[in-house]
């Protein structure tokens, strides 16, 4: 493959540029709108493609949430939008709200897009190494999704069995009634994985390779750095799901019994091969949203990321820990009891370095010069709100707490809490951060603002009151908890509702999001390539960066954090300037 | 904290509380800790005009300090709530106090079914005697229970005395509880297992051994007739 260098010279027989013919030369030419929109090799486009695709389809999980929060807080009425919700029903809207949110909202969009844009753009390179598995990635994820649609309409509808799906519930059509439904999950699923190996192979060959000259492994910025140790993670932890996917698939389709304990199966196989990867998967999109607060608060306090190594050293740490954590998720299932002590302290020692990296977080802010614009909210929202997320999880990571609060509302608080900032917070202050660059133009601030108030106030007020219902014993993915007296109480009737309605104000809120995105595509003020006064490359390429991104190839002197350097009258100092 | 919210009616209901209120006032202090220093900051050091921001590596020694400290305390801590976690752990599940008596619990799409001993104390024999969504338990008796699922996963768990055991097809799994108080509560299924998954509510009944032998009696009476 050919150096970012070289492509500088001689753009157009090096690099992707034979890919695809002469309607690529780096926009000399013009193209049809389907080579430069719909089969584009650009990583731009692509991590556009995967955006608005993973934002698509976060709507749509959205919507399914809005149906079930409903039904809880209302039982048995009729959801505006959608109709009276049956248990069959609620089941598959919880299982595939979860499957969205994680598999095609936080992967695509965190890892994918932000991925795709930012690497060869921040490395100070024309295009990602491999530039049409990178396209494939995006087809085969397309159709990953396209299959999970299909899934919710087939006869007897979407899979109900829990975006973790056990079998035997998972495995046989007698049992979950959804005979179609549950083998296209697994097979979209399935087809998921296989889009985010392709395209974690092209992050990671593309960062070892084409960073710009001068550009030590340490001047790379944090957030590059969160999305290889990501995609390393995933690639590390998704073989054995991919395995079990397959086999789960055989259960259900060609009648083999992996799972099945009648016939010498084990129903607990899967959950370790589940969980082997799930739990990684966690951290695989928590780390690129750090990554990305790392960037906004570094530029917005005006300030050097405090201790650069310590953060990268924490990641490193998280990511190898997360391989010995997953039965965590399994104290009561079974296991052998004694496996739970290993556990455990596994699993409360990851505090660690997460804690670690917060601190560091905070730490950087001393000293600074704080500007609080729209990203700089997001980021710090991102670090006071994980923080709870961080401190729940130890009542479910200790075995002993944890026999009590499994499977309880307590749990879907505490990784809410996990993934609200990751998959909503990061990825509105990346977008907020990176809009200028990716669109030329600046978001409407005031709009901006009332976003984020409207989206963080209740954020906090749909799940501070289902810390409480599961303290008080509501279990999961139950559609109706009048059956149970201690449940069916006023009380906790009431919280469910708060939760609720703070659901249905945080949804009205994104409106002002979506108008504030495309209003400012048009009549936003014109960016300039750096209004953010940033260090890093990508900023010095011209808003939008045009296909191959930099006229000429940027050299790299520096790392990125040298802000407020002394004895500099500018309290920036981008990355490509000569001393 | 727990017990604000459900009653503690087993022996070990409150060591688990107990546990959960450490890991609350030790995770509590530092989230508000952070949250302090945190929101302190921002406010201490708003953008002013004129005033350029520190060049802080935080690569020193002396600076590292700052986050090194804060993060052995934590290790402290953490060592606190694993040993917390391991001794009520080992108490509630790992070991088995000898059984005074001993039910069967079953669980399947979508119902509970429960084999008591009958008056001669063993199960499996012609005197035992079986209900369906309704456990009836003697206080100040411990209990084993076996429990076994017969088609998918489920969880038997009593919030009022704080203990959940998933159930597995074709394994019996042997776990145990002492009722400490008397009355009424909900046994609830805790692992999604299909579309009855929310109908499947249970409730045990805690009885003074009186009571239990004249239900037990009425029982045999129904089951002979």
């Amino acid at each position: 493959m050919a150096t970012p260098h070289e492509h500088a010279h001689e753009p157009h027989d090096h690099g992707h540029g034979h890919d695809h013919g002469a309607a690529h030369d780096h926009g000399h030419h013009p193209q049809s709108f389907w080579s430069k929109y719909v089969f584009s090799v650009d990583h731009k486009v692509i991590a556009m493609q995967y955006m608005f695709t993973g934002l698509a389809m976060g709507i749509i999980g959205a919507f399914f949430s809005y149906v079930f929060r409903m039904q809880l807080a209302y039982p048995g009425h009729h959801v505006p939008g959608y109709g009276v919700v049956s248990p069959g029903e609620y089941n598959a809207l919880v299982t595939n709200h979860g499957t969205v949110m994680i598999f095609w909202l936080a992967m695509p969009v965190l890892i994918a897009a932000f991925g795709n844009y930012l690497i060869p753009l921040m490395l100070g390179c024309d295009d990602m190494v491999f530039p049409r598995l990178n396209r494939l990635s995006y087809q085969i994820f397309l159709l990953s999704a396209i299959v999970l649609i299909v899934s919710w309409f087939v006869p007897g509808g979407g899979f109900g069995g829990a975006w973790t799906a056990y079998p035997p519930l998972s495995a046989k059509a007698q049992y979950n009634l959804t005979p179609l439904g549950s083998t296209l999950w697994v097979v979209a699923v399935a087809l998921e994985f296989v889009a985010f190996l392709i395209g974690g192979i092209n992050f990671v060959t593309t960062a070892m390779n084409s960073r710009a000259p001068g550009m030590k492994m340490f001047d790379m910025p944090m957030v590059i750095w969160m999305i290889v140790i990501a995609s390393i993670l995933f690639m590390g932890s998704v073989g054995p799901l991919v395995a079990g996917a397959v086999m789960l698939l055989f259960d259900q389709t060609v009648g083999t019994h992996f799972f099945d304990p009648v016939h010498g199966g084990d129903p607990i196989l899967w959950q370790h091969l589940f969980w082997f990867f799930g739990h990684p998967e966690v951290y695989v999109v928590l780390l690129p949203a750090t990554g990305i607060v790392a960037e906004i608060i570094t530029v917005f306090s005006r300030k050097k990321l405090f201790a650069y190594k310590t953060v990268l050293y924490t990641a490193f740490g998280t990511g190898i820990l997360s391989f010995f954590v997953w039965a965590h998720h399994q104290f009561i299932a079974g296991i052998d009891p004694r496996m739970a002590n290993v556990f455990t302290a596994t699993t409360v020692l990851i505090s660690i370095p997460i804690a670690e990296m917060m601190f560091v977080f905070v730490a950087t802010l001393y000293g600074g010069s704080i500007r609080l614009t729209v990203p700089m909210l997001w980021a710090l929202s991102f670090i006071a709100e994980f923080i709870i997320g961080g401190v729940t999880g130890i009542f479910l990571g200790s075995s002993g707490s944890d026999i009590y609060f499994h499977d309880t509302y307590f749990v879907l608080a505490h990784f809410h809490y996990t993934f609200v900032p990751i998959a909503v917070l990061s990825v509105m202050a990346g977008i907020a951060y990176w809009y200028p660059k990716m669109f030329g133009r600046m978001m409407n601030e005031t709009l901006g603002k009332i976003h984020f108030w409207g989206t963080i106030i209740p954020f906090n007020g749909i799940f501070i009151p289902l810390f409480l219902t599961g303290m008080a014993g509501d279990h999961r993915r139950i559609y109706d908890y009048s059956n149970f007296p201690e449940l069916a109480t006023e009380r906790l009737g009431h919280l469910r509702e708060f939760a609720t309605i703070s659901l249905l104000v945080l949804a009205a809120f994104q409106l002002v999001f979506i108008i504030n995105f495309f209003w400012s595509l048009k009549n936003g003020k014109k960016a300039g390539a750096n209004p953010w006064d940033a260090n890093t490359l990508e900023w010095q390429a011209p808003s939008p960066p045009p296909h191959g991104n930099f006229a000429e190839l940027p050299n790299c002197y520096r790392g990125p954090y040298e802000y407020s350097a002394p004895n500099r009258e500018k309290d920036f100092w981008p990355q490509n300037e000569p001393v | 904290m727990i017990e604000r919210y459900i009653e503690q009616a087993s022996s070990y209901a409150s060591d688990i509380d107990n546990l959960i209120l450490l890991i609350g006032v030790l995770v509590g202090f530092w989230f508000i800790l952070v949250e302090i220093v945190f929101f302190g900051l921002i406010v201490a050091f708003r953008a002013r005009p004129g005033v350029k921001g520190q060049y802080i590596t935080g690569e020193e020694k002396h600076q590292k300090r700052w986050v090194g400290v804060p993060h052995e305390l934590v290790l402290l801590c953490d060592v606190a709530i694993i040993i917390g976690a391991v001794r009520v752990w080992v108490n509630v599940k790992q070991t088995l106090p000898p059984a005074e008596e001993t039910v069967r619990v079953i669980a399947q799409q979508w119902a509970w079914s429960f084999v008591h001993p009958g008056p001669d104390n063993k199960l499996d024999t012609a005197d035992d005697i079986k209900t369906v969504d309704e456990l009836h338990v003697k206080v100040g008796t411990t209990y084993h229970f076996k429990l076994e699922a017969r088609d998918v996963l489920h969880s038997f768990s009593v919030p009022a005395f704080r203990i959940k055991q998933d159930a597995i097809p074709g394994r019996v799994i042997t776990g145990w509880f002492k009722p400490t108080k008397l009355g009424t509560h909900d046994i609830q299924c805790t692992e999604i297992c299909g579309i009855g998954h929310g109908l499947m509510p249970a409730r045990i009944v805690i009885q003074s051994p009186g009571e239990y032998a004249t239900w037990a009696a009425a029982q045999a009476a129904t089951a002979s007739r």
